[in-house]
């Protein structure tokens, strides 16, 4: 029985307490980190529900002072310009995927392109308005929708890119060695085959990428600026959700606060929505 | 696999023999370069657009710099009407409350990541993972109406009166805690933000401690460790880099965040004198004084935001280098 007499309960009491402890904060940060999420979400929908009706998209946004309105040249906007980035950024983000993957592999100008990209990822939204702002309004001598669709291009390629170079990388090589073998050239090869492969995870890359996009703010402030009417010309400043939902926010009127609300909680259902739609697109790809 | 140079000659070898094949395989050789240049120009653009923000910003920034030279730093001033501007304002705002934010995100982020790999149940693993990328996926500016309008009224009462109750009349520290408790300021700005970048660091976090190899893990439980001591003497040491790169880049996005930060931060050009009170960061000074800037103001503006370009692109480098070597060191 000498082992037991060693025995140090102390300690052993001591170590026990502390992974409680520990374990039971790690727990309560968990709990916080969901709090949070359903307290901002319960919060959206109790404003944004109320602040919900049918003029919401019909009408206008209003003028200063005057009651109701709505959002429609807003959604309209963003829509717009959501809608021409994903036009763009699109073909240029999967091909530019497709050469880190097929082409570039471990060659200096793909790693260099791999890690620009990484930063361009998480770089300051605002900077990238800025330097819209510098070369397309500075130069066009006036704020317009081509310019926002501009500044959030810059945000969804290097999203895009990197999803599809890694979807691309998923495809087992074998799959290309079978194409090459039938004398398929690489082009083919890459199109056709492992792109074809890696459809869906693709797909997943480019939803993630407009849910990105749909929500982002400070690079549309000095490109797209804002617009009280309804227009659909890109080359005039236009209106855009997220700016109207910060000039209106950010306003002593109660209605363009309640407006603010409502768009607020357009967006969030929005963004929330592509993701859940890209998560499901993925694992559907995973279990064939 | 390495598809370079020996594998692109191979589908065309085969074709020795006739003439016809001979120009199938030229014409496909020809069709191959086509295509390798053009997706190679593609991901070649996105190093042309930062080399593009770099220069364009500071070709805009020059007359300020030219003015102010390397002063401009940390001259304390922000005169729009007589054009006498430095930038230690921003710059001090910025920092302080990332500096927050990171404080209170990195123990929880932690906390989660530990969750999630250690004690949760596997079956709830996906989901709690989910909402958390979920908290990541809400827009930036929701986080700021979210401070402005639910929590700073709440932060007032509730934290900062007791704070300045308690910790208020200390010697040395009871600065921090003066002024008003309004809601609004560096501590506000700092504590919404760091909501913000929880859910980066902690998915990061989480995806470290996912490579650790399991026959590491289950060595220190057969030696009778407990939970906690496995993390803290086996996960953590085997990825402090991906770990700190993790931090590292929330800290990036924490400096260059817009949205959450001009909606409570304040907005106020004056050095901040305690944690409650108002100040500005480089983002929420662009935000609000570009529209209407004109001529050297706004060359002013574009100065911050090559300073907070260049701030961010050596932090985000940072993390990415030691990121990459948590990466490497899942190979071993």
């Amino acid at each position: 029985m000498s082992a037991n007499d060693n025995f140090d309960h102390k300690k052993y009491r001591q170590r026990r307490r502390a992974n409680a402890v520990g374990l039971t904060l790690s727990m309560g940060a968990m709990v916080l980190g969901l709090a949070v999420l359903l307290w901002i979400l319960g919060v959206l929908f109790s404003n944004g529900l109320a602040a919900l009706d049918g003029n919401l998209f019909t009408q206008d946004t209003p003028a200063p002072g005057t009651e109701g309105g709505g959002l429609r040249n807003a959604i309209v906007g963003s829509l717009m310009m959501v809608g021409l980035t994903v036009l763009v950024s699109t073909p240029i983000g999967i091909l530019a995927g497709v050469y880190l993957c097929e082409y570039g592999d471990r060659s200096k100008t793909a790693e260099l392109t791999r890690f620009v990209t990484d930063i361009m990822l998480s770089a300051p939204s605002i900077v990238l308005g800025l330097f819209v702002y510098a070369v397309a309004v500075a130069t066009m001598g006036n704020f317009s929708g081509l310019a926002g669709s501009l500044a959030l291009a810059l945000i969804a390629v290097p999203v895009v890119v990197r999803t599809t170079e890694n979807m691309l990388r998923l495809v087992p090589g074998s799959l290309r060695e079978a194409a090459f073998a039938l004398g398929a050239p690489r082009w083919k090869v890459a199109l056709m085959v492992t792109l074809r492969a890696a459809k869906s995870g693709v797909i997943t890359g480019l939803l993630l990428a407009v849910a990105r996009i749909s929500g982002e703010t400070a690079p549309l402030l000095f490109t797209a600026l804002n617009n009280q009417f309804f227009s659909t010309d890109m080359t005039k400043p236009m209106a855009n959700l997220p700016v109207v939902i910060f000039q209106f926010a950010m306003s002593p009127y109660d209605n363009w606060i309640r407006l603010a609300w409502a768009g607020a909680l357009l967006i969030t259902l929005a963004v929330l929505a592509l993701n859940i739609l890209a998560r499901v697109f993925f694992r559907e790809k995973v279990s064939t | 696999m390495n598809l370079d140079t020996p594998m692109s000659a191979a589908p065309q070898r085969a074709s020795t023999g006739s003439p016809r094949m001979n120009q199938i395989a030229r014409r496909q050789q020809i069709q191959d370069a086509i295509f390798h240049r053009l997706t190679q120009g593609f991901s070649l653009l996105v190093l042309l657009a930062l080399m593009g923000i770099i220069v364009s910003l500071f070709i805009n920034a020059w007359p300020s710099f030219q003015k102010f030279g390397i002063q401009f730093i940390w001259h304390v001033e922000w005169d729009i009407i007589n054009e006498d501007f430095g930038a230690a304002i921003a710059i001090v705002g910025t920092l302080a409350s990332a500096a927050i934010a990171l404080l209170i995100a990195v123990p929880l982020a932690f906390g989660i990541a530990l969750f999630l790999t250690e004690t949760c149940p596997v079956w709830l693993r996906r989901p709690l993972g989910t909402a958390i990328e979920l908290l990541a996926a809400v827009p930036s500016i929701i986080y700021g109406m979210f401070g402005l309008f639910v929590f700073a009224p709440l932060f007032a009462d509730y934290m900062q009166v007791p704070l300045q109750k308690v910790l208020g009349g200390l010697p040395l520290v009871g600065f921090l805690f003066g002024g008003a408790t309004n809601g609004i300021g560096i501590l506000a700005a700092g504590v919404v933000l760091a909501f913000m970048i929880l859910p980066f660091i902690a998915a990061v976090m989480r995806d470290v401690f996912e490579i650790v190899p399991p026959i590491l893990r289950e060595s220190a439980y057969g030696l009778g460790c407990t939970t906690w001591e496995v993390v803290r003497r086996v996960v953590l040491p085997y990825t402090n880099k991906g770990v700190v790169g993790g931090v590292m880049l929330g800290l990036g996005r924490a400096l260059g965040e817009t949205m959450a930060v001009t909606f409570v931060i304040g907005n106020a050009n004056r050095m901040p004198t305690s944690l409650f009170s108002p100040g500005t960061s480089i983002a929420s000074t662009l935000a609000n004084e570009f529209g209407e800037a004109a001529d050297f103001h706004l060359s002013t503006l574009f100065a911050l935001g090559f300073l907070l370009f260049v701030i961010t692109f050596v932090v985000l480098t940072l993390a990415k280098l030691l990121l990459l070597r948590a990466e490497k060191a899942k190979g071993i």
